[in-house]
């Protein structure tokens, strides 16, 4: 250890680092809309990346800051869009209710299959996950009259949002609809953030780290773990409800393991152990896809090449190799 | 009702015992080197593929061990070359990987055979019906079914009675102590992660006999096979014996009372174990 001036110093330093980061990710999502096309991007695709972003940062907080690996996590973005998209096309064309519903279903669901596979670990964990993850797909495939079956769930619209004085029309502008979704996920992602702070995130971290360790200091290690993977459920059905908008259709396909694989290469690509990692890999991977998907028919060979390339040559992620160097 | 009975059963029985080829490659490479094998079902059409190939050539009785051992090859090699690295990593790399190599396996097999599903030409002498009255009873299905009971017993038998099953079997108990006492244990695994292939090749072939080839046909055996593991129990091969011969049974049962649930009833089947018996049918305890 170097004495006590300089660590305070060089803490201070960290900080106002750490600060200075955060702003400059704020300012480079609020002003994505503007620098977008100067890449060759629109907004709506702005949307769609923060929208897999919170997503993947969802199960990220599962994978990255629990050390769970949960390789079904598609269910609860699934149930996310089939909520709101129901709640839009059945009940009413309200998008703040649409959102709390997808919330709500993905939330709930994940209470209960989390309770009922919070004590097993590891790659069996992973593999419970995406079992259960099978039986939402089904109900969604097979329940012709209310989730449309194999055709998915059309026939709804985002609704513009009223504040009394004005409204926020997000269904005819793009632009209303990237902040929309900014604001939501700001407030989604600033949950995670707050909870990862505060002591119940510490306890994550040291399940994380030693999970024998953490049960011998008296921590409730299965409780904990159902406990991150309802919070995680919840979030994700935020990001799903919110996808369910971007499309204005819920689709079977968002409950289907691939879309699981897909969100957790996003967060390795970027990170798992960076809090903004997967917002990143979110990114790369969408353009990637959308490039590759252009350039040739056989493009799920390649995205199946980019997996195996991510496992092999950059496990660590964009960002963790960033950190890594800093710290070396 | 009877015969439709019967019908069922012997259906499930059938489907079954793929579940049962499919997912005893899956617990094999599971239970000794801890990596779930997402590209098995690809694995499983790639045999099928390859007997296609090679049955022209050759012929259908020596295409149905042949294509299997070069399925068992090519396993080899990706083993070697890429899953081999990642032993010992936290799992998410390895559900990564194969999952990657899914994808690249099956659309390989679409770029070299196409989109449109293929006829696997089975000999006239084992595709008669046995008889008129159960006339579900042909000689492939009877035939399929003998041919798994007997890769069954063989496995069974390898893994109880020669040197490497027991060192296998001792590499799932403990495989530090295993590789203390000089096992060569990169080898054990090599060999045991072509062996699941091996099965999921010969599947395949067999698969490919009864329904045709096609570059998606072991999605819909792979899930089904995760499940007859869980239900089964992690770490016990007769568990998953069981649990697979259980959920197509049980599929195909609910196949004549209720029949749009029969897809859902091995998932309920999976729930019930985990709320009731964790581990498991046969599975052992700690681990789960």
């Amino acid at each position: 250890m170097r004495p006590g001036g300089d660590t305070t110093a060089a803490l201070r330093g960290a900080a106002e680092r750490r600060w200075a980061v955060l702003a400059g990710i704020w300012v480079v999502l609020i002003a994505a809309p503007f620098w977008l096309p100067l890449v060759h991007g629109y907004t709506s695709l702005g949307s769609r990346i923060l929208v897999l972003g919170l997503a993947a940062m969802s199960v990220n907080f599962l994978i990255g800051f629990t050390g769970v690996v949960s390789f079904g996590h598609a269910a609860y973005f699934g149930l996310g869009v089939y909520g709101a998209g129901m709640m839009l096309r059945y009940v009413t064309a309200s998008t703040p209710l649409a959102l709390v519903a997808g919330i709500l279903l993905g939330g709930g669901a994940g209470v209960v299959v989390g309770a009922m596979i919070c004590r097993s670990r590891g790659i069996y964990f992973a593999m419970i996950t995406i079992a259960f993850e099978q039986i939402f797909y089904y109900i969604a495939y097979k329940w012709d009259s209310v989730t449309g079956g194999y055709d998915g769930l059309r026939g709804f619209q985002r609704a513009p949002i009223h504040f009394g004085l004005f409204t926020l029309d997000i269904k005819h502008s793009d632009l209303a609809f990237y902040y929309f979704v900014l604001v939501v996920f700001a407030i989604v992602a600033g949950v995670m953030g707050f909870l990862l702070r505060s002591p119940f995130g510490r306890t994550l971290l040291a399940i994380r780290e030693n999970e024998r360790r953490a049960r011998f200091l008296g921590i409730a290690v299965d409780l904990h773990i159902w406990l991150s993977f309802s919070i995680s459920a919840f979030c994700i059905g935020a990001a799903g409800a919110l996808y369910a908008m971007v499309n204005n259709f819920s689709d079977p396909s968002s409950l289907y393991f691939d879309l699981s694989g897909d969100l957790v290469i996003m967060a390795v690509m970027g990170g798992i152990r960076s809090f903004w990692g997967p917002l990143l890999g979110a990114a790369i991977f969408e353009v990637l896809q959308d490039y590759i998907s252009s350039r040739t028919v056989n493009w799920l060979f390649f995205i199946g090449l980019v997996f195996v390339i991510v496992v092999m040559f950059f496990p660590r992620g964009l960002l963790g190799m960033f950190q890594r160097r800093r710290a070396a | 009702m009877l015969q439709l009975v019967l019908f069922n059963l012997f259906n499930g029985l059938i489907i079954g015992a793929f579940y049962v080829l499919l997912a005893l490659g899956l617990s094999m490479i599971l239970n000794l080197s801890n990596v779930i094998n997402f590209a098995h079902g690809n694995f499983l059409a790639l045999g099928g593929y390859l007997a296609y190939v090679l049955i022209p050539y050759i012929g259908f009785w020596p295409s149905l061990l042949i294509a299997p051992l070069l399925t068992g090859v090519v396993g080899l090699i990706i083993e070697q070359t890429m899953i081999r690295r990642i032993y010992g990593r936290d799992p998410i790399y390895s559900l990564l990987l194969t999952f990657g190599l899914a994808f690249m396996i099956q659309d390989a097999c679409r770029y070299i055979w196409g989109v449109n599903g293929l006829p696997l030409a089975t000999p006239p002498s084992i595709s008669r019906p046995l008889s008129t009255e159960f006339f579900f009873l042909t000689g492939y299905r009877v035939f399929v079914v003998g041919i798994v009971i007997v890769a069954v017993a063989a496995l069974f038998m390898f893994l109880r009675f020669t040197r490497m099953g027991m060192r296998i079997r001792a590499g799932v108990f403990d495989l530090e102590t295993v590789s203390a006492l000089g096992i060569n244990v990169k080898l054990l695994r090599s060999l045991n992660f072509a062996g699941g292939i091996f099965l999921a090749g010969l599947a395949g072939v067999l698969a490919g006999g009864q329904i045709g080839l096609n570059p998606n046909m072991g999605d819909s055996l792979l899930l089904p096979s995760f499940i007859a593991i869980i239900v089964g129990g992690m770490g016990s091969l007769v568990g998953t014996l069981l649990g697979g011969l259980l959920i197509g049974v049980a599929a195909a049962i609910t196949t004549v009372f209720f029949a749009s649930a029969s897809d859902t009833v091995i998932y309920v089947i999976m729930a019930l174990v985990l709320l009731l018996r964790p581990r498991g049918l046969l599975g052992e305890e700690g681990i789960l």
